[in-house]
């Protein structure tokens, strides 16, 4: 009964991709160029990014597990699962990726009142507001709690000063969530709280940061003076940390599945190396193997916690863990791929197009959204129990 | 495909499995049955069937539990967390398997003997120092209406004691399974002196005569028959090193807090920390691919050949890489012989070579994935 009830969804979702998915968005799009992000000032790469876009999310497929009245498809774990299965079979782009997806959505998803969610969620689900994450700054890395940018408090509103720093996006951003310490006299983690900030106002300005890749996703950006009024708080004052450490669990997975290249669209590496080198030498081919084999896995394990986590069966600091083995591996996939397309893949815009970019971005993975060592350290507290 | 958790049923089995075996084979059994230079205990055996251990991949009409593959990874994977002994591996799971692919009146007998505990088995394949199936040469000659065996096998896995033998040769068009009682004429016995301290044999098969009756399946066709068989027994070995690579961390955690150095517990070193953590990520990963082996199997055992062997790779390098670090983190006294770390670093050596090491399973997981 239910086998039937899924697959009849499986055929109606096949046939809708089918009809509505245009021609020029099944090319799987896992280049940089190809990716929909939305927002106020999106410029569509192309008239079908626009149309897939607007289809999918009338339909609420491109958020597709979130409820329906903000936005989403309000689909099962079961649905969810055939949904990307069906999206992959006709290699059809995913038509937004944003902040507000990944990282927002899920936060105020658990803490948001009602009212902010079908206040922020809908724009997000239909790519007309673009997120970015204000969390680390010049002085707080690693030690995220350390937060500086202080919020005063004005009755009404609080007053925003100080400095967010790796705010992917921001320069492109409409809104900013952010941690804004709003209590300087109690301890460390109690006086943070997660609060949404309007970029477009004068208080708030950024500064691109040029990376080793050659381009600038990531942004400095300075409050000075910036008003967010006190509706604008997502959880309750001064405990913004659990928003942030619930967030960071979402941040982590999904830094941690996009890398390992486990989400779908990943070709097997030995195919993706020998578009490069006909003949893999013997030591680029050991390496390939144990990476594909480590991908596979770490693609199971994913797996597997998402059906224990919607069993009931908790997963223990399964995103640390996943994030650190997900992040590694991807790096050692990038080396290979560089060492497979040799003199080309050092050329800027070469042959290879951007592979030398893609291969200096994922070094930033097992730093971004908490270090390895950070990873491996919340393991061992939380997991192995052995003292800090 | 059914979802990637244990089941009711799975997790129930393990806890109970894990309750019997702290009693009654925790690793100083196997220190015991060390000093004593015997490899193999009948009693515990016995008891494992009478719980419907030795029958899990039995059907119910051969007085088996007919639990499936993912059962019996629990099973194996709750006995490597101690270093169980028993011919569980070679008897219940790959033996049985083969004898179900052919399931006609004699391997059902031969299944329920296998069940009650009363019939042990082992598989002869290896020729050489290397596991290759396919490059099987020892020679099961015409012989009349049957065939003669003539040839060398080595790391017989359970050999010296087992009642009967599982035999692949060479027949004219292909490899042939036989299926012979272990003391037949011809048959000569050599224990060899594991450094797991399990039972394993070097076999001289001398112009043994085996007829028609003896062969497991078809003539020429022994893979029919042995992949299934090899695929269980893989995936229960790979369960049963996981296993082995959590109560080698589970031991090498429990030292991290309780021993102390520059006047505090070493575990609150983050060089150490690190390490530990580290080596739970492996863990954790490769318990995922032992999950989807056992699914696969029960599943879809057809196309369970890439998932098999993803499990053997990754339980292979975890193990080997949980034991090295159960002796670094231990120092000094994880070498000595008082404590148990040395148990698991040499049986996983010897379960890194058996049915395959992990180059052999990579190269599969490599070819099914094109390259």
């Amino acid at each position: 009964m239910v086998e039937n009830t899924i697959e009849a969804f499986r055929a109606e979702l096949r046939a809708w991709f089918e009809e509505n998915c245009p021609e020029e968005m099944r090319d799987g799009g896992l280049t940089e160029g190809a990716i929909c992000w939305g927002g106020k000032d999106w410029v569509f790469t192309s008239e079908a990014q626009k149309l897939w876009l607007e289809r999918c999310a009338a339909k609420g497929y491109t958020v597709p597990t979130w409820p329906v009245e903000y936005g989403g498809a309000g689909l099962s774990r079961e649905q969810e699962k055939v949904f990307f299965e069906e999206r992959e079979r006709i290699n059809a782009r995913s038509p937004l990726e944003s902040f507000g997806i990944w990282m927002l959505g899920p936060a105020l998803l658990h803490f948001g009142t009602h009212e902010q969610k079908l206040h922020y969620l809908p724009p997000v689900a239909r790519g007309e507001v673009r997120w970015c994450q204000g969390y680390s700054e010049p002085g707080a890395g690693s030690d995220l709690a350390n937060v500086q940018t202080h919020g005063e408090d004005k009755g009404e509103h609080w007053l925003v000063n100080g400095q967010k720093i790796w705010t992917s996006y921001a320069d492109q951003a409409d809104w900013i969530f952010a941690l804004v310490r709003t209590d300087r006299d109690a301890p460390k983690h109690k006086g943070i709280s997660f609060l949404l900030c309007d970029m477009e106002q004068a208080g708030v300005e950024t500064r691109p940061i040029k990376m080793i890749s050659g381009v600038s996703p990531f942004c400095e950006t300075f409050f000075t003076d910036a008003v967010i009024p006190k509706e604008q708080i997502v959880g309750e004052e001064n405990k913004g940390w659990d928003v942030a450490k619930y967030l960071l669990t979402h941040e982590r997975e999904m830094i941690s599945g996009g890398g390992a290249g486990l989400s779908g669209g990943g070709r097997p590496l030995g195919a993706v190396l020998a578009d490069t080198m006909d003949v893999l030498d013997a030591n680029t081919r050991a390496d390939a193997m144990r990476c594909e084999i480590d991908a596979l896995a770490i693609g199971l394990t994913l797996e597997r916690y998402k059906d224990q986590s919607e069993a009931g069966q908790g997963a223990g600091d399964a995103s640390a863990m996943l994030k650190y083995m997900g992040t590694e591996l991807n790096k050692q996939r990038h080396e290979l791929m560089m060492n497979a397309g040799g003199s080309d893949a050092l050329e800027w815009d070469g042959p290879l197009g951007n592979r030398a970019g893609d291969w200096l971005r994922t070094k930033a993975n097992s730093i971004e959204g908490g270090t390895s060592e950070v990873m491996l350290s919340i393991v061992s507290r939380r997991v192995l129990g052995l003292p800090a | 495909m059914s979802k990637l958790v244990m089941t009711e049923e799975e997790t129930m089995l393990a806890d109970m499995a894990r309750g019997f075996l702290d009693g009654a084979a925790p690793v100083a059994k196997l220190r015991e049955m060390r000093d004593a230079g015997v490899t193999h205990d009948a009693a515990l055996w016995k008891e494992m069937a009478d719980m419907g251990w030795a029958g899990v991949l039995v059907p119910e009409e051969a007085g088996g539990s007919d639990m499936g593959f993912a059962a019996a990874n629990v099973i194996a994977q709750e006995m490597g967390k101690t270093l169980a002994v028993s011919p569980f591996l070679s008897s219940a799971v790959i033996a049985a398997t083969a004898l179900r692919q052919v399931s006609d009146a004699r391997a059902m007998a031969a299944l329920s003997k296998i069940a009650s505990g009363e019939a042990t088995y082992a598989l002869a394949v290896d020729e050489s120092v290397k596991f290759d199936p396919d490059a099987v040469q020892m020679e099961a000659r015409a012989d009349g209406n049957g065939f003669r065996l003539t040839g060398k096998k080595q790391f017989v896995v359970d050999g010296a004691l087992a009642d009967r033998l599982l035999v692949l040769a060479r027949t004219a068009d292909g490899l042939t399974l036989f299926d012979i009682p272990a003391d037949r004429a011809g048959v000569t016995r050599e224990a060899s002196n594991m450094i797991d301290v399990r039972d394993a044999a070097r076999v001289t098969f001398e112009n043994v005569e085996a007829t028609g009756e003896d062969v497991l399946g078809a003539v020429n066709n022994a893979m029919d028959v042995l992949k299934p068989a090899l695929a269980a027994g893989q995936a229960a070995l790979a369960a049963e090193m996981t296993g082995l690579s959590a109560g080698a961390f589970d031991m090498t955690v429990e030292y991290l807090k309780e021993r102390k150095q520059f006047g505090v517990e070493i575990g609150r070193f983050q060089a150490l920390q690190h390490r530990a953590a580290h080596l739970w990520c492996e863990i954790e990963v490769t318990a995922s691919a032992i999950l989807n082996a056992g699914r696969m199997l029960d599943e879809d055992a057809g196309n369970a050949e890439m998932a098999v062997s993803l499990a053997k790779a990754r339980a292979t390098n975890t193990a080997i890489l949980a034991v090295q670090e159960g002796v670094q983190m231990h120092g000094g006294v994880g070498m000595t012989d008082a404590f148990d770390m040395g148990f698991y670093m040499k049986r996983a050596r010897v379960s890194a070579e058996w049915l395959g090491d992990y180059s052999y399973h990579a190269e599969k997981v490599a070819a099914a994935r094109g390259f």
